[in-house]
């Protein structure tokens, strides 16, 4: 695995992450554009969002300046190091600092001392799992501040909201979480929701849920029943881009579920912002030969 | 649209409505969380002459030096509401006029705005690109090693940088209307047992 080939496709990952939308979240900006009224401010917020995603491509820079936590996902086969591949992703970071395609994002919580290009506990995460397929596959999102501060998780039932334990009280729950959000987490968002786990356990399976393009269809016909009735009545809201009233609020709802115990039963959302960078690639025999998304 | 040249006197501040779409031209000057308890804290004194009738933005730009030079990359706004314990205090203590952020501010924010006018611009939050190329020179930087970059004080000369006033300084604010507006939307969605 020292191979410079590796390196390479984490630093040219991280800059196409940080500069290039994936197509599936541009068509839904351009199909969120043609439901606002021409002139309205709606309508000119969305403009003003895909001249940046345009321009952010064009120079190969951040279309935000916020270049988040990276949040990487390595799937890899019988044999491969993680502490190799942990090494590249550090190097990768240090290497997208000084290429600009990274702020240098990482704080010391205790001193509050910015640390440059180094990498640290919790930046970046990295998340880990052995597969049966022979080659190794990379997903990387680069996850802003702002949207990650308004996702939110609620323990069922929940009387602030009004929420059982049914699917009408997770309902609830997630349109109440975008309601909060307004503005505040960059709208038009994509919501990353799962029902059931652990605190920890949900929390991070309804961020992986945003690893699913934008266009997939639930396997689970009442999860995806409930990902339209909650689109629908999100977009009902009228908060729209960046909480200037329109149509366009969200982009896409993901949920997943997980098995949880008889005492728990959370409903976690992550809230992913129009800048919704994730990017991925498949590696095999010393190359890149395929990239996600 | 109004045409508008930082820093800002008092006089012109009260005659900005919410609502009105504004092209920025000017000094401004960067100051997010740990520039925001720096001054309160610290109340240094020499920032009050930059300040006086000027513009804050919320932002933490990605910075380029090429040779002795400055080069704003990336700069698009922040959260504001993270600096709403600060923000009435920075208002009243150095004069400002303006507030550059994303998402609004609260009602403490808001009183300070009618007291002291002052108002609040907001920026299309993750908007980097286009507003980077706002910003035709980088004239000073503060607090750079200290704070490191992305906190750091950047003075920033602008032009035609695209923003909309959604809180002015006679009580108006587009994010509290706009909250209660879906707020009720909310209620009837939520009170009608679901569309499932």
């Amino acid at each position: 695995m020292d191979n410079e080939k590796l390196l390479d496709a984490f630093i040219e990952l991280i800059r196409r992450t940080s500069s290039d939308l994936p197509v599936d979240v541009v068509t839904a900006i351009k199909e969120g554009l043609l439901t606002e009224k021409r002139d309205s401010i709606a309508h000119k917020t969305l403009q003003m969002i895909l001249k940046n995603i345009k321009l952010a491509k064009e120079k190969s820079l951040p279309m935000c300046q916020d270049t988040g936590t990276p949040v990487f996902y390595v799937n890899y086969p019988h044999g491969v190091s993680q502490i190799d591949i942990k090494k590249k992703i550090n190097q990768a970071i240090k290497e997208s600092v000084h290429k600009l395609y990274l702020r240098p994002n990482i704080v010391d919580t205790l001193t509050g001392k910015n640390l440059g290009d180094k990498t640290g506990p919790g930046y970046p995460v990295i998340n880990f799992e052995e597969w049966k397929k022979d080659y190794i596959r990379v997903i990387l999102m680069l996850k802003g501040g702002g949207c990650e501060n308004v996702g939110t998780q609620y323990a069922l039932p929940d009387s602030r909201v009004n929420a059982g334990r049914d699917l009408e009280g997770v309902r609830r729950c997630i349109l109440d979480a975008v309601h909060k959000a307004q503005g505040r987490g960059c709208s038009p968002g994509i919501l990353g929701v799962c029902i059931g786990g652990d605190r920890v356990s949900s929390y991070e399976e309804s961020k992986r849920q945003l690893l699913r393009s934008l266009d997939d269809r639930n396997k689970n016909p009442v999860l995806g029943k409930l990902e339209q009735s909650i689109m629908k009545d999100s977009n009902r809201l009228g908060i729209g881009p960046m909480g200037f009233g329109g149509m366009t609020t969200l982009l896409g709802v993901k949920i997943g579920s997980l098995c949880r115990i008889p005492p728990s039963y959370f409903v976690s959302v992550t809230y992913m912002c129009w800048a919704y960078r994730r990017r991925g690639f498949e590696y095999e025999n010393g190359k890149t030969k395929k990239w996600l998304y | 649209m109004v045409i508008l040249n930082s820093p800002i006197s008092k006089k012109d501040v009260v005659k900005l409505k919410a609502g009105d779409t504004v092209h920025l031209n000017g000094i401004i000057v960067t100051a997010r969380d740990v520039a925001h308890k720096y001054l309160i804290e610290k109340r240094p004194e020499k920032y009050k002459k930059l300040l006086k009738n000027g513009v804050l933005y919320h932002c933490g730009p990605v910075v380029d030096r090429v040779g002795k030079k400055w080069i704003i990359a990336a700069a698009g706004p922040t959260t504001s509401m993270r600096q709403e314990p600060y923000t009435a205090e920075v208002i009243k203590e150095y004069g400002v006029s303006g507030i550059i952020g994303k998402g609004g501010m609260g009602d403490r924010t808001l009183k300070a705005f009618k007291k002291h006018k002052a108002v609040y611009f907001h920026a299309i939050g993750g908007l980097a690109q286009v507003l980077a190329e706002c910003v035709v020179d980088v004239k000073d930087v503060f607090m750079l090693k200290e704070f490191g970059s992305p906190e750091a004080m950047w003075v920033l000369d602008v032009k035609d940088f695209p923003v909309t006033i959604t809180m002015d300084s006679h009580g108006n604010s587009l994010h509290k209307t706009m909250y209660e507006k879906t707020e009720k939307v909310l209620n009837r969605l939520t009170l009608k047992g679901g569309g499932l």
